[in-house]
């Protein structure tokens, strides 16, 4: 048998073996993720996603930091029970500027993707100083910690500005103001809430924790839940446009 | 002085300059407190040159003796021991994690402890703490012995060992200090990310010197499947650690892939560090421990190639199967659809592979507990392979996945199948490399067996029984049309379920103690009882 003996280069010759290894390993990757940078079909055309205001990234921060992602998925399946119980099912299009992606691989809790705007404010401060007293059932750890802690927004600027070099559409207006935009979406009534929502349309700007003295953790993490899966408007939304 | 080893030392001295920068500008005190880390880390690594250097011997460790390989074996002792010490620590943390579900007032309201970060260490710690340093003493081994030949490199072989390790403390620390990239066993922020790369091209160069001095014609079998794991794992994680850090003083970085492409980039990694890290490197150990164990030759030498290079095509396409019915285009899906359901094939090969060497030896599972352990293995290798094309699937994924079904199907493979073969090459090599004529206790190891298999079956049905309950209770609709329960109401259904499953985590723990108690009296006792099994006298018929 030829083959059999072919296979001897590589079994005799250590770089062989290790050149093989390497071809063989990279074409499913190559064909499964190249075809996703150029297909135009991977991202849906939508109306309304901004990129992140500084407060929602801080918030977002906030919520890689917990590890949140061990627990919620952030992922609506195009399934009849999941678009009743959580709302329209993702678009590749909502997950745009998220680096890193929080699709999650386990529901111990449920789908965050569309909880934006259905519980209030003062739940979310409830649920995460104490879960036990707005759902008596859960096995969600409290993070009174959240409320505690002033939020770290003196580098912001430098995330955004990262952010920016990475491709995600952060004009030098909005890392010139970076750390003042933190300032105004977590001030109720701000006199320059207008240039806030100019810069990021839709932005909803108050106090988010209760305590409008203090900018805290729990103002960006609920400011960023409560943005979730609220920019693209399903009303208006044609998912036939984008068939190709 | 050698090149090397002064080359070495003023590396270390520039990392702990560098370091003690960082630490005195850093934005974080999280980030401060892992750059003095690193630069205690280095200022130990020159005093520990610098002290070696004067307590060697001039010249260089022969590579011969008397026409026999000077095998080294120094640092596979100390990753051995760390395996077991990080097993432990990592088994500890999952069962408490475990507990945390079952009773979220263990949560202690604390940051550190909370579960979205102990979560992390635990798969960390058993992955790549305990798995990583079984992978490396038992790679170091089996490419000196396969070859015979001294393992390459003066420093570097300790290098690989004690960088790694040191990996190991600052991803873990990280953790519970909140620095995490949240990628799903990619956690690790880009500083840890960097010098673990540094670790993976030292220990990659230290493999390939020892085959190139090999002095056997061929390249054994399990020596294909580390170079397999030790090269696609150098490029999963360059692939989907690609960051940029927001400042060298601060830990933050975000990753150059976003949204969709970081998903299956992320996937792709994901898949693959079980595919490489868990199966390949573990299916070497199978090769070499398993024809050792029980004196026979591999079954079939063109199966092994077949399997080979089939299990290294096919593994890499499946990534996309934990993103069935995401926003993830559905030709990617269907792709990873299939190729995991074809992965079933060379899964199995390498199963028939591992089973049938015991052919005409099968009495022997009887006698020796510790072949059993690697048989039981595996059989759980081939059963977990077979449960993961059927939940790759897209209709069974659609009810299996997000739900405890998944955990039930990883733990069935990393208990049943990757800690039971490390147990297995553990209780052997210790013996081999402490010079000892064989374990303390094989009843001990029989016990440890029962003990743990009792545990991976509570623990593995536990998590059938509430994946397959609650995928169901979340499609459940009343004959009026409405979803039958809402959200609490299945997570309260899953309390008896994460009460069976932390038991069975804690039998499986126990073993392992068990276990750490037998070889440390190995160790101690000198080998001079060699079992405490009797051999079985045939007694006449009657």
């Amino acid at each position: 048998m030829s083959l059999w003996s072919k296979h001897k280069l590589l079994e005799k010759n250590s770089i062989f073996m290790s050149i093989g290894v390497l071809v063989v390993i990279s074409i499913g990757g190559l064909v499964e993720i190249v075809p996703l940078f150029y297909l135009k079909s991977t991202i849906e055309k939508v109306e309304g996603m901004r990129p992140y205001t500084p407060l929602e990234l801080a918030g977002r921060n906030i919520y890689v930091r917990e590890g949140c992602y061990n627990c919620h998925s952030q992922m609506v399946r195009p399934l009849r029970d999941e678009v009743e119980r959580y709302g329209h099912y993702s678009l590749a299009a909502e997950s745009m500027y998220d680096r890193p992606f929080q699709w999650g691989s386990k529901r111990t809790g449920p789908d965050l993707a569309r909880v934006g705007g259905k519980y209030s404010d003062e739940w979310h401060r409830d649920h995460l100083n104490q879960p036990k007293s707005v759902v008596p059932g859960t096995v969600m750890p409290a993070y009174p910690w959240l409320a505690r802690t002033a939020l770290d927004f003196e580098h912001i600027a430098n995330d955004l500005k990262v952010q920016a070099h990475l491709g995600v559409p952060y004009n030098s207006e909005m890392i010139a103001n970076a750390a003042a935009d933190v300032r105004i979406q977590a001030t109720p009534d701000h006199p320059d809430a207008e240039a806030l929502a100019k810069r990021y349309p839709k932005v909803q700007a108050r106090d988010f924790d209760g305590d409008p003295k203090r900018i805290t953790e729990a103002d960006a993490l609920i400011a960023y839940l409560q943005l979730l899966g609220t920019l693209v408007d399903f009303k208006l939304y044609n998912d036939k446009a984008n068939i190709r | 002085m050698t090149l090397g080893e002064a080359g070495t030392a003023l590396a270390f001295g520039l990392l702990a300059f560098l370091s003690l920068l960082i630490a005195a500008k850093a934005h974080t005190s999280e980030y401060a407190f892992h750059a003095y880390l690193f630069a205690a880390g280095s200022i130990a690594a020159v005093f520990a040159i610098i002290d070696r250097y004067y307590n060697r011997p001039a010249i260089k460790a022969p590579l011969t003796i008397d026409g026999k390989p000077n095998y080294n074996m120094g640092p596979i002792k100390f990753a051995t021991v760390a395996a077991m010490f990080w097993g432990i620590a990592g088994f500890t943390v999952g069962l408490w994690a475990a507990l945390e579900l079952a009773f979220p007032v263990l949560n202690f309201d604390l940051p550190w402890i909370s579960f979205g970060r102990i979560r992390p260490l635990h798969t960390s710690a058993v992955i790549f703490a305990f798995g990583g340093n079984v992978l490396i003493a038992t790679s170091f081994y089996v490419v000196q012995r396969t070859c015979r030949a001294r393992l390459a490199g003066d420093l570097a072989p300790w290098f690989v060992v004690l960088g790694y390790n040191f990996f190991i403390v600052i991803a873990g620390t990280g953790y519970l200090l909140g620095i995490t990239q949240s990628k799903e066993y990619a956690e690790p922020e880009w500083y840890a990310d960097l010098w673990l790369t540094i670790v993976w091209v030292v220990y990659f160069l230290v493999f390939l010197a020892t085959i190139m001095r090999r002095s056997e014609p061929h390249i054994y079998v399990a020596n294909w499947f580390y170079i397999a794991f030790i090269l696609t794992i150098a490029v999963l994680h360059l692939g989907n650690n690609a960051t940029i850090p927001v400042s060298i003083f601060s830990p933050k970085s975000y990753i150059v892939w976003s949204g969709v492409q970081d998903a299956m980039v992320q996937w792709w990694y994901g898949h693959n560090a079980v595919g490489f890290f868990l199966t390949a490197g573990f299916l070497a150990i199978m090769y070499y421990f398993i024809p050792k164990r029980v004196e026979r030759p591999v079954y079939s030498y063109r199966l092994s190639i077949i399997h080979f290079w089939a299990l290294i095509f096919l593994y890499i396409w499946a990534g996309p199967h934990h993103l069935h019915y995401t926003a993830l285009p559905d030709w990617a899906q269907t792709l990873g659809m299939t190729f995991s359901v074809m992965l079933w094939m060379p899964s199995w090969g390498g199963m028939i592979n591992g089973l049938m060497t015991l052919s005409g030896a099968w009495d022997k599972l009887r006698t020796d507990p510790v072949l059993r352990m690697m048989v039981v293995s595996v059989a759980f290798y081939g059963m977990s392979t077979f449960e993961g094309p059927l939940m790759s699937i897209k209709a069974v994924n659609s009810l299996s996945h997000y739900t405890d079904w998944t955990i039930g199907h990883v733990h069935s493979g990393a208990l049943g199948w990757v800690a039971f073969v490390s147990f297995g090459a553990v209780y052997c090599l210790v013996p081999w490399l402490w010079n000892r004529k064989g374990l303390y206790s094989l009843k001990l190891v029989n016990w440890h067996f029962w003990i743990s298999t009792i545990g991976i079956v509570l623990y593995i049905s536990a998590m059938w029984v509430s994946g397959i309950l609650q995928g169901l209770m979340w499609r459940a609709y009343t004959n009026l049309g409405f979803l039958e329960y809402s959200f609490i109401e299945t997570v309260e259904a899953m309390h008896p379920f994460y009460v069976i499953r932390a038991l069975g985590g804690a039998l499986f723990l126990a073993g392992s103690c068990l276990m750490v108690f037998n070889l440390w009296m190995t160790v101690r006792s000198g080998g001079t009882e060699i079992s405490t099994q009797s051999e079985p006298s045939l007694v006449p018929a009657e």
